[in-house]
């Protein structure tokens, strides 16, 4: 109930924000204290952080310093995010263009309670809400060159595209389903503790158009939670590229990079921060390239009406799309699309609970002190310049750098994607995920979802993180039962 | 921020005029017209159910008729109601069950071919649970053989967590009675005939579970009335929870619930989005065409709470201490131009009504695509709300009642030290 209140007190703040002095990297530098939480930490988005209740919305409410104007922007953008699409023709002309091809029929099915997905639904069916990207190696110079530019990050697969799409409207085929398997590994803990991983393997079924090209490279890809995106969008392109350390010159064991990739609204090459690879530079592009991908939907930056189909796939470009002259010649014009961005880039961040709690603090410590900060980068200071008012200059708390890390080959999913190597993935942002569990009724972690607990998201770290992972390891069953407090009061 | 709370605070010193009515017994008056809407629209709920009872025991078009004036009669006091649900908590928890929307029709009963059957998305998209006796749910198999309040309420709403499996409340009993809105933008609500509910001469089958899943879930949203009318009673836990808080929090939830209507629920999702999309699948009541009555009480709901007004459906007036009074008694002006913003939003509304009503030109056909005149009034209404908002957020200010939403929130309370 508190979020309207807020609107004008945060305006304010933002006002005396413009008129500050820059604030010096003395705020930002990460504590070695832990007797008491630090100030402003209880805010993890700064004044956009909401002060609702921990429950099932506590992913879906507004940055609470939007004007009325924007905040009215943001519930259409809620309503398209949960709206039902259907195929063309209809008589509406604004409602229809889903596919031919797609994995969902709205954003919601998979991003539901704007919070994570999940592998496997009840019955144990792989669910919607994780899908497989395929491509392949370059097979000629052309196509060298095309990821030399930068303007492709990978080869799409020749006749199914970049990705599986599971589903078609009536009378086409999908193109398939997966399968996943997962082999259970036992990690021994220390003080006689022991842990079950399950490591998954995918197989592809009922493949709708043909075999695939035998060198094809599949990566499974799960909704992530989304609060906070603006604010990560707000990070000064400089800090990111300070905290950078490709070659390891500090030889501290951790390099670090940035996905450097193509961006279509800007039209030139731009530091990734969206995706489970860094592969996207906005949240704008990212919710663009979903909606054409996911459901099918044509865009500004993707305009093409028959979705994801290629060019082999020869049914599936022939039958009616949703285009329509009135709408910019597109399924969804920009000012929808523009609607959708502002809704996911404002998808507060809630506020620490039990930030105060010995537990927690001591999980703090062993957090800071096993070197996880190297990559969970706790603070930053957001940019002057931000595409939200109310994303400009916020102490923020996102325990993420954005980069690339080698992560092992544990997680490898073997296929690059830009700059990023099958073995790289970028840090996930921390802030908020001990309310997954909450918000969506079950909690999976990791890009594919294959943690169940946080615990087991820990110990599939490896590469850089292998150090910080083992210390884990070898704590004692109380020191670990800390630290992941602490990640659950986020 | 503490120099700008001066500020005003000095602005506000200057107009002090009344004298002001305390916090608790604004509270204590705003359960009470809490108490008279859900009582008011559990007397008009029953008179439904015994309309609908009637069209059960004899399906002739009048008695289909008489059911059809009752519902529309009973979304009078319900939707006078809905600025208590955001703000409340024990209100929006409830709220889905009675007034959820938008549903996907598919699932309770027939439908039309060009619905299409591809959900693989919504799996229960056309379940059909009029024509079906058994129901695979998440892989097991549901006996529906029996239409019961308990099957609706339990197993079917929100089915697999989707929202818009819609299976009980005002707008599935909307849907029973009129049947599909076929008409798009043109003129025309659904048109379902009598026969539907005919056991005898049943004209689409399964008359008799029709008629089932229409008393039960009119019988369930009796229950639910009931219920919420109990929560505002003496001893109801809305009311205790209001009364026993922090008195300056329940003010600012009061607030709370007239914003969050006036700009999010009703100016986006319910006005703006259709307009903009020119759909009339984002019609608010879809089947039965009587959105411009639902989009108007919705901003008397906003009206009546500020001003601790209301008519009730005995046409007995009731009024007491209001925010409108704890506002005035801080800065008139600002009371004042809220007051007259929302006068403003009702002659708006006024107008979509008389279109409707006089002209016979319904919310559906104003916000289709080239429709230029018509657009053109939904979009002043639009701006109303938003323009009433804003003062919303002023009289929120002239209370003072920024410092109880951002309790110990030092980091914002002082930015310039972060930045030093």
């Amino acid at each position: 109930m508190n979020s309207n209140l807020n609107t004008i007190t945060a305006i304010a703040f933002l006002l005396l924000h413009s008129v500050t002095q820059a604030p010096g990297a003395e705020i930002t530098r990460a504590t070695t204290d832990f007797s008491q939480p630090e100030e402003y930490e209880l805010y993890p988005g700064g004044a956009a952080t909401h002060a609702r209740a921990a429950d099932r919305r506590a992913y879906s409410h507004p940055s609470p310093n939007m004007s009325a104007e924007r905040k009215l922007d943001f519930t259409l953008g809620k309503a398209m995010f949960k709206r039902l699409w259907v195929s063309a023709p209809t008589a509406t002309q604004a409602a229809d263009g889903l596919g031919p091809l797609f994995n969902a029929r709205s954003c919601l099915r998979c991003h539901r309670h704007n919070g994570r997905g999940r592998p496997q639904d009840e019955v144990g069916k792989t669910a919607n809400t994780l899908f497989l990207r395929l491509s392949i190696p370059p097979q000629n110079d052309e196509q060298r060159a095309e990821l030399e530019s930068r303007k492709v990050k990978a080869i799409p697969e020749p006749s199914y595209g970049g990705q599986l799409q599971k589903f078609a409207i009536r009378g086409l085929k999908s193109e398939g389903q997966v399968n996943i398997d997962y082999e259970e590994i036992k990690i021994k803990l220390a003080d006689n503790e022991s842990i079950t991983l399950r490591k998954p393997s995918y197989t592809m079924t009922d493949l709708g158009y043909g075999p695939m090209h035998p060198d094809t490279m599949i990566s499974p890809r799960m909704a992530p939670q989304m609060i906070g995106l603006g604010l990560l969008g707000a990070i000064k392109e400089s800090d990111l590229s300070a905290l950078a350390d490709p070659e390891d010159h500090d030889g501290d064991g951790i390099s670090g990079k940035l996905n450097r990739v193509w961006s279509r609204e800007h039209n030139k090459v731009m530091p990734g921060r969206f995706g489970w690879k860094a592969g996207t530079v906005s949240v704008d592009e990212q919710s663009q390239s979903a909606f054409f991908d996911d459901i099918g939907i044509s865009v500004p930056l993707f305009p093409d009406g028959a979705g994801e189909c290629t060019e082999s796939q020869v049914a599936c470009r022939k039958v009616p799309n949703g285009n329509s002259p009135q709408y910019e010649n597109l399924e969804t014009p920009s000012q929808t699309t523009a609607w959708m961005a502002l809704y996911a880039r404002n998808l507060a961040v809630p506020q620490r609970r039990d930030l105060d709690a010995p537990k927690v603090l001591r999980g703090k410590k062993l957090f800071y002190e096993s070197a996880c900060i190297a990559c969970h980068k706790p603070k930053f200071i957001t940019a002057d310049e931000t595409i939200d008012p109310e994303h400009t200059r916020q102490l923020i708390w996102p325990y993420t750098d954005l980069l690339l890390h080698d992560m092992g080959e544990g997680l490898a999913d073997k296929r690059p994607e830009g700059d990023a190597s099958g073995r790289e993935w970028r840090t996930a942002p921390l802030w908020g995920i001990g309310l997954s569990a909450v918000v969506n009724g079950n909690s999976y972690y990791l890009h594919d979802g294959r943690a169940r607990t946080l615990l087991e998201a820990i110990l599939w770290h490896g590469g850089e993180a292998q150090v910080s992972r083992d210390q884990v390891v070898e704590m004692t069953s109380s020191q670990r039962a800390d630290l992941i407090q602490f990640i659950e009061s986020l | 921020m503490k120099k700008i709370v001066l500020v005003i605070a000095g602005v506000a010193l200057s107009s002090i005029a009344l004298a002001a009515p305390s916090k608790k017994e604004v509270l204590s008056h705003y359960t009470d017209l809490a108490h008279a809407m859900y009582q008011d629209s559990l007397t008009s709920a029953k008179d439904l159910q015994e309309a609908i009872n009637n069209l059960v025991a004899k399906p002739t078009e009048a008695n289909l008729a008489a059911a059809k004036a009752a519902w529309k009669v009973s979304r009078v006091p319900y939707l006078q109601t809905e600025a208590y649900r955001f703000g409340n908590a024990i209100v929006d928890d409830w709220e889905g069950r009675v007034n959820a929307w938008p549903l996907d029709e598919g699932m309770i009963d027939y439908v039309s071919a060009d619905y299409g059957d591809e959900s693989d998305e919504n799996p229960y998209y056309t379940a059909n649970i009029v024509a079906n006796k058994k129901l695979m749910i998440g892989g097991k198999e549901v006996d529906a053989s029996k239409i019961t309040k308990a099957l609706l309420a339990d197993t079917l709403h929100e089915l697999d967590e989707i929202e818009s499996n819609v299976a009980t409340g005002y707008h599935a009993i909307e849907f029973l009675l009129w049947g599909q809105d076929l008409n798009g933008t043109g003129p025309g609500a659904g048109a379902r005939p009598a026969s539907d509910f005919d056991t005898k001469n049943c004209s689409r089958g399964n008359c008799d579970r029709r008629a089932s899943y229409l008393t039960a879930s009119t019988d369930l949203l009796i229950d639910d009335l009931s219920w919420m009318t109990n929560q505002w009673a003496a001893g109801g836990e809305a009311r205790t929870t209001l009364m026993k808080g922090n008195a300056g929090e329940g003010i600012a939830a009061i607030l709370t619930g007239m914003g969050s209507l006036s700009y999010g629920e009703l100016a986006g999702e319910r006005m703006k989005l259709g307009l903009m999309l020119h759909d009339p699948e984002e019609e608010h009541d879809c089947f039965s065409d009587n959105t411009h009555w639902s989009q108007y009480y919705d901003a008397k709901s906003v009206q009546n709470v500020y001003t601790g007004n209301y008519t009730r459906i005995d046409g007995s007036k009731v009024s007491g201490p209001s925010v409108s009074d704890l506002v005035a008694a801080k800065d008139t002006s600002v009371d004042k131009a809220l007051r007259a913003k929302l006068n403003t939003t009702m002659a708006k509304m006024q107008v979509l009504v008389d279109s409707a009503e006089k002209d016979g030109v319904t919310y559906d056909q104003l916000i289709g695509e080239g429709n230029k005149a018509g657009n053109a009034k939904v979009m002043t209404a639009i701006n109303a709300l938003l323009a009433q908002t804003k003062d919303i957020e002023k009289a929120v200010t002239a209370l003072n009642l920024e410092p109880i939403a951002f309790e110990g929130s030092d980091s914002l309370d002082t930015p310039k030290k972060v930045f030093e």
